[in-house]
């Protein structure tokens, strides 16, 4: 199949001009030869075509389409098998729809063959990882067997490398809640990591901060928001110093057990009075919490009865319960 | 006399509906006896509820806060089971306010009636309502509606028997 860049004889440039708003570049073309096929016209009086760009391109698509011409790559390309069709006739140029369907199949190879060789050294990475997957695969199912000499460390090490590359691993994907070995061994991590930076914040962080914070400090092996939420669902049952918590709306927070709720909303309502009244970015900015953790807040003490609300065009404010 | 504003009045929590429910519940009280006592100072028996929404009761313009068209449906609702409260219309767009409920009135009727020694005298309900004689009672001027149910309240206590005469009605007290 011929390459149409054959029929090209020459390239140049035009510059807009005064009145023309965009740059042309023309192409003049050789004569057409006789075994070509059918084009969208049968005649042209001009030998030339131009083609216009309204914004920008034109110097690359130059630089290419001479580089092109410099290295007439189409003549290195091997000449393809001519294509075996029913008559034994030989390619015979086909007209018609028949003629037509036939071309837009060759078009089709060619564009895969092309987007092929565009691909090729992605594909040769997809076929290690492939193997990669494999042999992951197939030591999870040794662990799985006991096969091997593996110690439990090591067992979970691995499958938290399994699952940072995230490939699901049949042997701790459980589903009845009961915990896995990874997510305990992962909730004690957190009971570690997460001591400070709560003490820090008053004792209460949302999930999300959570989130975040681990994820920085791991670095390479991320944990998804899955694995987190269900590594902390355990605190309580593994006895750990943290708990997690959903509020009303739905926010989920991680605070340390020793934070009382009764203290944290007497200083609430001390804080309100103190001011007359607060909304919730008063609130936060008074106390350094987050905006949504210092809302919630606010909207526990008003369910305890302590605050009662004021909402207006100003905006909500939380007043003392003076009802 | 100048009416008399509660504290809540000047509270702007006191214009949101509360979603606490115990808070929600005082503070429904409040608005009721609030209503109640402004309609009695104004001596208002009938309440427009679109007009009600710019009254100084539901808007204090002091403080630029002024009850929703719920919440002053919920007041309402709230009056309505109390027994202080009437629809006028299926659209509830109009009600009778009975800052004194029907049984009430008919009792210092009768208590003016009997300290008057006025037993067993027949009256029309305009002399009750209107006459000379009632003047410094709280009951005169009473709307005529609620003259009746008084009187019928009454009458359901075997106290009084309401009488249809050539130009009205009228009553007798036993």
């Amino acid at each position: 199949r011929q390459n149409h860049l054959v029929a090209v004889q020459l390239v140049q440039q035009k510059a807009c001009g005064l009145f023309k708003f965009s740059a042309k570049i023309v192409i003049h073309l050789h004569p057409a030869p006789e075994n070509k096929e059918p084009g969208p016209y049968q005649h042209s009086k001009y030998s030339y075509i131009e083609l216009s760009f309204k914004e920008h391109g034109q110097i690359e698509f130059y630089r290419r389409l001479t580089e092109e011409m410099t290295q007439k790559r189409w003549e290195n390309t091997p000449v393809s098998q001519p294509i075996p069709t029913g008559p034994k006739a030989g390619r015979t140029r086909a007209v018609g729809i028949v003629g037509i369907e036939r071309k837009l199949e060759e078009k089709r190879k060619e564009t895969d063959k092309n987007i092929s060789e565009a691909f090729e050294d992605l594909s040769k990475l997809m076929e290690k990882a492939k193997e990669m997957v494999e042999l992951s695969k197939s030591i999870a199912n040794k662990i799985k067997d006991k096969q091997g000499d593996i110690t439990e460390d090591e067992t979970i090490r691995f499958k938290s490398y399994l699952l940072s590359m995230g490939i699901a691993n049949p042997v701790t994907r459980e589903t009845h809640g009961s915990g896995t070995q990874y997510h305990i061994q992962l909730a004690k991590q957190l009971g570690d990591m997460l001591q400070a930076p709560l003490e820090e914040r008053g004792g209460m962080m949302a999930l999300t901060e959570v989130y975040c914070l681990v994820n920085r400090a791991r670095g390479m092996e991320l944990l998804s928001p899955e694995d987190l939420v269900n590594a902390c669902k355990m605190f309580e049952s593994l006895k750990l110093p943290l708990r997690l918590r959903v509020f009303d709306s739905g926010v989920m927070v991680v605070q340390l057990q020793s934070h009382s709720e009764e203290e944290m909303i007497a200083s609430a309502l001390d804080n309100v009075s103190d001011k007359g009244s607060l909304t919730a970015e008063e609130f936060a900015k008074l106390l350094g919490l987050s905006v949504l953790l210092a809302k919630e807040r606010l909207l526990l003490a008003e369910k305890m009865g302590h605050l009662c609300r004021d909402d207006s065009v100003e905006g909500l404010r939380f007043y003392p319960n003076l009802f | 006399m100048s009416f008399e504003w509660p504290w809540q009045y000047n509270f702007p929590p006191f214009f949101t509906l509360q979603p606490n429910v115990d808070t929600r519940q005082k503070q429904l009280a409040a608005w009721c006896s609030l209503v109640l006592s402004y309609c009695r100072h104004q001596k208002l028996y009938t309440l427009d509820v679109l007009e009600a929404q710019e009254s100084p009761v539901f808007n204090n313009k002091k403080i630029e806060r002024k009850l929703s068209v719920e919440a002053i449906q919920v007041v309402f609702e709230e009056l309505r089971k109390k027994g202080n409260l009437e629809w006028l219309d299926k659209n509830k767009s109009r009600c009778l306010i009975m800052w004194r409920r029907p049984e009430e009135w008919g009792k210092l009727i009768y208590q003016w009636v009997s300290k008057n020694g006025m037993v067993n005298s027949v009256f029309t309900l305009y002399e009750l309502a209107n006459g000379d004689d009632t003047e410094k009672e709280e009951f005169h001027g009473l709307e005529d509606w609620m003259l009746l149910r008084s009187l019928q309240a009454l009458q359901a206590e075997g106290k009084a028997e309401i009488i249809t005469m050539d130009d009205g009605k009228g009553v007798k007290f036993f």
